[in-house]
């Protein structure tokens, strides 16, 4: 086609025009493509800063010592932080992923005309509420009451992921062919044991995606956490009734101060979350593209 | 082991330390304006590590941990006991939310026990829920005027109504003919003046208003009574960053900046910093020595609650603070109860040898009794747990 | 046992059997609808509780006291007076409002940029990864963004940020939202980073919009002898306005949110409204995130609540409208 118009344009009057109109296209895919390229330029700026100024920081001791007792000294980790980011994200996952699922399940399965459009229009409306909102809201319902603990914590975090999860499932149920599922009720097998070990199998590798990404995003959450596990500086602590620190909140505390040496242990810190945000987000697509049912 | 190591990670630091303020605010402070003398900050480390026998027995059956939040100003030294206590097996979990926190988590009871710089007011007492609060002094710490201005090294001179002046936003330049009048020899820039102040409830702030309230009409007459005090003013110009080592970073990022922060925080982020009139009109540089002096001749309550600040003492800085642990009296936690008594007991004897080493300054000896005869008071189910004998003369 | 008793048995097991299964499918249901309906009251619960614990700042200042005021002076709290109400919260609503459209200005013309350049421009075999690579930017935690900015972006922008003040300070009314000095967490930041974190959600919607452009009509433009760009202009673009808003409403719901990059980047000066965008300021999350564990004056944490409800609410209308105009734009295209 291009060559026809450009033959064209050759004795046409209207060739000047042609070449403008070709030259605005060609200018165009240009700019887009380096608009492209700026932003991968951006991400990789990213990336690469915290990379830096992380691997300098990062050793073994980082990841098995507690921070030293006077911020501005050297050495000592986010051991605390570690493992408060994994128990707190674990209850989490407890408490959303089957409250997540049944939810979608009642939604695609059993949930007819209004009742469906309430409850979908009120998982949509939960991803966008502010998540140091959702913390207020913790620390309204518990915190005052039990104090500040890591059970808290996980609990901002699973009204974080549930509607992620909602969302990621709902979207999963609904790719499965309706033959599958008629096939299954045809042989008489009840609804519930075909939902169970028909649609559920089927759709597993998306719902797994997306509890996944849901736990990346919990996992880097901080605002929430500030309201309800409030962080445990310099312990370790693995009793979910008591104040927990997590990655999030020492990078938070560490960051802005002054001291070099806390610096530095905030960009380990940003570093080892960041590997773990972006291991999950990617084992997440792996297994997505592996899936049975895609979108 | 652990303890081991903080001690020698201490011990570097007090020899990093000891050298940095040596080699930075002396020299400064003499060619500043000479009148700071230069014996202010002398006194040697070893008196400052008072050696207070420990008293008691740490009670048995004390739990294993303890939650505590507030000040940021006493932070370092809170989390210094914290580590070497827990090998005596409590740990207390810290966390520096701002003076006002600790104040607000203690009236709520989402916390063992509170930490602010300035007492609880009436009506913050008379709020709280679980009945009566103690006020236990525990560190004396000095509130350093810090700034990063260009070519300026530590040791500027100020007082009180030009502070003032600068931080209602009257004086914005560093070459104001009124911070000039302090600083003769200073080679000013024309440069903004980019004031500081803590965007959270701190007592640091509620020590710096106070002080500016007693000495600044500039300040009062802008923020009026009772605003121009307390842990969260309004402020009328300037960026806001939380926690002591909020101000500290953005102090040290921000070019013409200046602000008030613990001097440990200062020290050790590398922040230059001044000297203040203190009431006998002398510049006195923050430093362990000149806090303890403001601190002697200072009399407390029988509740503790008062203030460091402004005190005639010849060789006073006046912007001292001291930082209170805010406890219930009437203990319903046994565990707890007898994990506070531990920890508080330890704190007030062996943990004052701490301080010194990272700039804040021990307890005199007298106002430590007073601090142990607070613990005293501290009851389980309406019975004392301990009974520390207690020597008040001094 | 003789073959009808047997059969008998047989019917009467696959009866209970039945039964059974049935009891199982109820039960089933019983569990996700129960599980539905604790989501559903969590969201409830979520609003119940912001009205309630701010009920007693808003009875005792009245409602519109807070949103008439620009001062936030909790020093100056006194619990048995109501007037004058020192919550004002205008100041952090223009925060919010000004960060977000400081971010929105920057992130939609890129966001659609980028979309258009993945759903049209970009070699097919490469699609996909470059859609992966702008969702990348969504991986990267919020307190990482904050961390970044003080450190990679603010020492850039300094010099961009004098130079703005320089060109057009000395114009009349622009002048004034270019003033100096630039000191560097400001408006300004925050916005920016604001606009990075936005961006791989906005850039998503787009692509879903523009994906939905009917292949057809595209067709039909490159066979009238259009070139590629004006076919992108008058097929995809032109119909896609209401779906580029829609995304940008999304995107704004996001960036309202946001809390802790903002919190690291704006200067927390709770006071007052700030016309420079070099200016300090708070936003509605940043105020929450700063003072909300250490809130000591009377009504001082009720107002945090009032702050937080009234935040609960904005995003609510923007989210819901946002998800209306895409929804329906799938709707009519697809």
């Amino acid at each position: 086609m291009a060559t026809s118009t450009d033959t064209l344009g050759g004795s046409s009057p209207l060739a000047p025009m042609l070449r403008r109109r070709h030259r605005r296209d060609r200018g165009m895919t240009w700019l887009l493509s380096g608009l492209m390229i700026a932003i991968g330029a951006l991400l990789v700026w990213i990336l690469a800063y915290v990379a830096l100024k992380g691997v300098k920081a990062v050793n073994w001791g980082f990841l098995t010592d507690t921070p030293p007792g006077d911020p501005a000294a050297a050495g000592g980790g986010f051991y605390n932080g570690i493992i408060g980011t994994f128990e707190i994200v674990g209850m989490a996952v407890l408490i959303s992923v089957p409250l997540g699922i049944g939810c979608a399940i009642y939604l695609n399965q059993y949930a007819t005309g209004r009742s469906a459009a309430v409850l979908r229009l009120v998982t949509d409306v939960m991803l966008g509420i502010p998540t140091i909102v959702t913390g207020a809201f913790v620390y309204a319902l518990w915190v005052i009451e039990f104090g500040f603990s890591g059970f808290a914590g996980a609990l901002a975090l699973a009204l974080v992921m549930v509607p992620l999860i909602v969302r990621a499932t709902e979207e999963m149920l609904r790719l499965v062919p309706r033959d599958i599922r008629e096939a299954s009720l045809a042989l008489g097998v009840t609804q519930s044991r075909t939902i169970m070990s028909v649609l559920l199998p089927t759709a597993r590798a998306g719902i797994i995606t997306g509890i996944m990404l849901a736990v990346a995003r919990a996992m880097g959450e901080t605002a929430p956490l500030l309201l309800t596990a409030l962080g445990n500086d310099l312990f370790v602590e693995t009793n979910p009734g008591h104040r927990m620190s997590t990655l999030s909140l020492q990078i938070f505390g560490s960051a802005t101060g002054g001291f070099v040496n806390a610096q530095n242990r905030a960009w380990a810190g940003a570093l080892v979350l960041i590997a773990l945000v972006l291991l999950l987000t990617i084992l997440a697509r792996l297994i997505a593209r592996s899936s049975a049912v895609r979108r | 082991m652990i303890l081991r190591k903080t001690l020698l990670a201490a011990g570097a630091l007090v020899a990093l330390l000891a050298s940095a303020s040596v080699g930075s605010a002396r020299p400064t402070t003499a060619a500043a304006s000479g009148a700071a003398a230069p014996v202010q900050c002398s006194t040697k480390l070893m008196t400052l590590r008072p050696h207070y026998p420990d008293p008691v027995k740490p009670l048995a059956g004390a739990a294993s941990s303890l939650s505590g939040a507030g000040s940021t100003l006493a932070q370092p030294v809170i989390n210094m006991w914290a580590k070497a206590y827990s090998s005596k097996g409590t740990n207390v979990a810290y966390q520096g939310i701002g003076s006002g926190g600790g104040v607000s988590q203690i009236s709520a009871q989402t916390v063992d026990f509170g930490d602010s710089d300035v007492p609880m007011t009436d009506a913050q007492l008379a709020a709280a829920k679980g009945g009566p609060v103690l006020h236990i002094p525990l560190v004396l710490g000095a509130v350093a005027m810090a700034y990063n201005v260009k070519g300026i090294k530590s040791g500027l001179n100020f007082d009180g109504e030009t502070i003032g002046k600068m931080f209602t936003g009257q004086i914005t330049k560093w070459n104001d003919p009124a911070i000039k009048a302090l600083n003769p020899k200073a080679n000013l820039p024309d440069e903004t003046i980019a004031v500081v102040h803590r965007s959270d409830g701190s007592g640091t702030t509620g020590v710096f208003t106070d002080y500016l309230t007693k000495t600044s009409p500039s300040w009062t007459s802008k923020l009026g009574t009772p605003g121009s005090q307390g842990t969260v003013v309004a402020w009328p110009t300037g960026i806001g960053a939380k926690g002591s080592d909020g101000v500290t970073g953005l102090i040290g990022q921000t070019e013409g900046s200046f602000g008030y922060v613990e001097l440990q925080y200062a020290l050790a982020g590398h922040l230059t910093y001044g000297n203040v009139k203190n009431k006998k009109g002398t510049f006195i540089t923050p430093c362990p020595a000149t806090s303890t002096a403001a601190a002697q001749k200072t009399s407390f309550p029988a509740d503790m609650r008062a203030s460091l600040t402004w005190k005639g003492a010849a060789l006073a800085y006046p912007i001292t603070a001291t930082t209170f642990a805010l406890v219930y009296q009437n203990q319903t936690d046994a565990g707890k109860a007898k994990a506070m008594v531990n920890f508080l007991t330890w704190a007030l004897t062996t943990g004052q040898n701490f301080p010194a080493t990272i700039n804040y300054a021990p307890m005199g000896k007298i106002l430590q009794q007073r601090a142990l005869g607070q613990v005293n008071k501290i009851m389980l189910d309406g019975k004392p747990l301990v009974k520390i004998p207690i020597s008040f003369e001094g | 046992m003789s073959a009808a008793s047997h059969r008998a048995g047989v019917r009467k097991a696959q009866a209970l059997q039945q039964q059974r299964l049935r009891l199982g499918d109820s039960v089933f249901r019983a569990i996700v609808a129960g599980s539905a309906a604790i989501v559903l009251l969590a969201f409830v619960a979520t609003a119940f509780f912001l009205v309630r614990k701010s009920w007693p700042a808003l009875s005792h200042y009245g409602v519109l006291s807070f949103v008439g005021s620009s001062r936030w002076t909790p020093s100056t709290a006194v619990a048995t007076t109501a007037h004058p109400n020192p919550y004002g919260v205008l100041q952090f609503v223009y925060g919010t409002v000004l960060t977000s459209v400081i971010a929105m200005l920057l992130a939609v013309p890129v966001a659609v940029g980028l979309a258009l350049y993945i759903t049209d421009v970009a070699p097919p075999r490469l699609r996909k990864p470059l859609a992966y690579v702008v969702d990348l930017f969504a991986a990267v935690p919020s307190v990482v963004y904050g961390f970044w900015g003080i450190f990679a972006l603010l020492p850039v922008l300094h010099p961009i940020a004098d130079h703005l003040t320089s060109w057009l300070g000395g114009i009349p009314v622009v002048g004034k939202v270019f003033a100096g000095p630039f000191f560097g967490p400001s408006y300004f930041a925050a916005g920016i980073v604001l606009a990075i974190m936005v961006l791989p959600i906005v850039t998503a919607i787009c692509r879903e919009v523009f994906a939905v452009a009917p292949v057809a009509e595209k067709e039909a433009a490159l066979a009238l002898g259009a070139t590629r760009w004006e076919m992108l202009r008058i097929s995809v673009l032109k119909r896609s306005t209401a779906g580029i808003f829609g995304a940008s409403l999304l995107g704004l719901g996001r960036a309202f949110g946001e809390t802790i990059a903002v919190t690291m980047l704006i200067g927390n000066s709770v006071l007052a409204i700030t016309t420079s965008i070099f200016g300090q300021g708070a936003t509605m999350p940043s105020v929450i995130a700063n003072e909300f564990t250490e809130a000591t004056e009377p009504f001082h944490l009720q107002s945090l609540f009032v702050v937080g409800t009234l935040l609960l609410l904005i995003t609510l209308v923007i989210n819901v409208l946002g998800k209306l105009v895409v929804s329906r734009i799938s709707e009519t295209i697809a």
